[in-house]
């Protein structure tokens, strides 16, 4: 064989093996799809990947089985709700200890820094009791609150801090000189200029706080206040079995309009997990 | 400046700052980090120096009663209670199967992944799209895929003649289960991170290195390995962190059973805290929790100072 064969038998060597190893990563959606399109005694049949009859129905009957349009909205305002403020504060914070030396700001880092390790198991407890004191047990509140001021939100103002860092100082003493305050330099200059950073934490904390579960299990307990996770794990019969055709055709339906985003997005995406490089 | 501050105030000639600079870009400063700050006293420093109380006290929701019992809760969980051995088993069960899985495809797809190549992006776009998925999603649907009969796993199995187990009705074999479909879960993230750290060593290395003769092993043992060793570092830490907090996963795949064969720390605190309301004995397993997060935490720290000298 001359070199070149050899590099050409080696590259589709290469790409069968990592075909392979794509089927557990690709089939999992494709049978959530196939699944939610079938009916219950297909289900409990031999399984194959195109349902013998496509029951549209499902995607019917997931919403009168819970309030899921409602469930789906909670998801999405609270997701935006969450990112929005994630943002403000993450910025304004990022950038004082990127730019102002002040007493305290060491102390003030290690202790974001422990809070960020910290997972949000270890806190639960006291916040519910927090939460319960407060009269915000089954509504969004804590569901807003506690991610924008716990780990992911500390995650949010280091990648900030990091960005402003980097990021060239001359502009912003000119606004200084034009007589901006330090407030006005941040808005008008600083924010406008970091939109790739802005970009990143938005991405990062939105799918966090759409992914979120065990903050909504714990807090909430009426069906119109779930959010998309608590509602897809609550399609089950009275026996608490799932019933699969309408929980994957539910899943589905959350899933799949995040994935298409995914796919026109993917680099600005997954650009911003690498940012961050801190999600376990 | 100076000959200007013992005078009042209301002499304060107008135009010259009411504060010196140091102290108004101070006071600047606390005023932005205000809402991070006040927030991370409520919601993190406040509750955790409330577990250390919880902890110390016998509390039952039910009875609403709450009696300072000393260590009682940790004699509970240490000496007596064999649930709490069984699930710090499970956790480095859990964590020993994880990290290492994880690390070893996370690093090999990188290694794949990391040229460009015709189709590369496609293949990262997969391997990556579990990572931004719902964990609930993704545990139903492997719940799905992995019933013992009617299961699309065990027919694929069928077809090269192997008899699949009923995978999640069976303790050894659900917590495989748990750990790899949580791997497929979350390799696309240390894979990026990889990616990104091999991208960035310097392609004259290698260059030099095949022009002195060395094979693809011997570069990838004698340079990319060790320039690759500060992001092994920080993905191992994080990646064993997130292994002890692995909670909706588990929760929806297994419920923390069969015979509580996948019950791990994170979710044993939500079933001692909220299932059961024993919130005293499960603040104590949360601050037991918090010690061994704050342990990897500084052993990390600790070793990338070793590595800097």
């Amino acid at each position: 064989m001359t070199p070149r064969q050899t590099e050409t038998l080696y590259r589709v060597c290469w790409t069968v093996v990592l075909l392979l190893l794509a089927v557990p990563f690709v089939f999992p959606f494709l049978w959530m799809i196939s699944g939610g399109f079938k009916s219950t005694t297909e289900i409990f049949g031999t399984p194959t990947l195109i349902p013998r009859v496509w029951r549209f129905e499902n995607f019917v009957e997931v919403f009168t089985y819970q309030p899921f349009a409602r469930q789906y909205f909670n998801s999405l305002y609270i997701a935006g709700t969450v990112t929005v403020l994630t943002l403000l504060i993450a910025s304004l914070a990022g950038y004082a200890l990127a730019r102002i030396r002040f007493a305290g700001a060491g102390l003030l880092m290690l202790f974001l820094v422990m809070a960020l390790m910290v997972p949000e198991e270890v806190t639960i407890i006291p916040n519910f009791f927090l939460i319960k004191t407060l009269g915000l047990i089954d509504t969004h509140w804590p569901l807003i609150l506690l991610p924008v001021f716990g780990p992911q939100g500390v995650m949010a103002t280091f990648l900030m801090r990091q960005f402003f860092l980097a990021l060239p100082k001359e502009l912003e003493e000119a606004g200084k000189m034009d007589g901006l305050s330090r407030l006005g330099v941040w808005w008008k200059i600083a924010l406008p200029m970091s939109r790739p950073a802005l970009a990143a934490v938005a991405i990062i904390t939105f799918l966090h706080s759409w992914n979120l579960f065990l903050e909504p299990l714990i807090f909430l307990s009426s069906l119109e206040k779930f959010t998309l996770p608590l509602a897809l794990s609550n399609f089950n019969d009275s026996y608490g079995l799932p019933l699969w055709n309408l929980q994957l055709a539910a899943t589905s339906l959350a899933v799949v309009p995040i994935l298409i985003i995914y796919l026109i997005a993917q680099r600005q995406i997954i650009e911003s997990f690498a940012l961050s490089g801190v999600k376990g | 400046m100076a000959d200007m501050a013992p005078r009042k105030t209301t002499a304060r000639p107008s135009g010259a700052p009411w504060l010196s600079l140091k102290y108004r870009e101070m006071l600047e400063a606390w005023l932005f980090v205000s809402p991070t700050f006040i927030g991370f006293l409520i919601f993190f420093l406040g509750p955790l120096v409330a577990i250390v109380y919880f902890s110390t006290t016998e509390w039952n929701l039910l009875s609403q009663q709450s009696t300072f019992i000393g260590l009682r809760n940790f004699e509970n969980a240490l000496l007596e209670n064999p649930d709490f051995w069984h699930v710090v088993r499970n956790s480095v069960v859990f964590a020993l199967g994880l990290v290492p899985l994880n690390m070893a495809l996370a690093l090999a797809l990188a290694l794949a992944l990391s040229r460009p190549f015709r189709g590369v992006v496609f293949f990262r776009t997969i391997f990556f799209a579990p990572v931004i998925t719902s964990a609930i999603a993704w545990a139903i649907v492997w719940k799905f895929l992995l019933q013992g009969e009617g299961g699309a796993v065990n027919q694929m199995l069928a077809w090269i003649g192997i008899d699949g187990p009923n995978w999640l009705r069976q303790p050894n074999w659900a917590m495989a289960a748990v750990i790899v479909t949580r791997v497929i879960k979350m390799v696309g993230l240390n894979m990026i991170l990889y990616i990104a750290a091999l991208q960035s060593i310097p392609r004259d290395y290698e260059e030099a290195a095949t022009l002195e003769g060395a094979s693809r092993r011997q570069i990838f043992r004698m340079i990319t390995w060790p320039l690759l060793a500060p992001t092994t570092l920080v993905i191992m830490v994080l990646t064993t962190i997130g292994s002890f907090k692995v909670f909706d996963h588990i929760y929806q795949m297994t419920g923390g059973g069969p015979e509580n064969g996948t019950l791990v720390l994170a979710f044993y605190i939500y079933q001692q805290g909220f299932k059961f309301f024993n919130v005293g004995y499960a603040s104590a397993l949360a601050l037991i929790m918090f010690v061994i997060v704050m342990a990897l935490t500084l052993v990390q720290v600790m070793l990338r100072r070793r590595e800097m000298e």
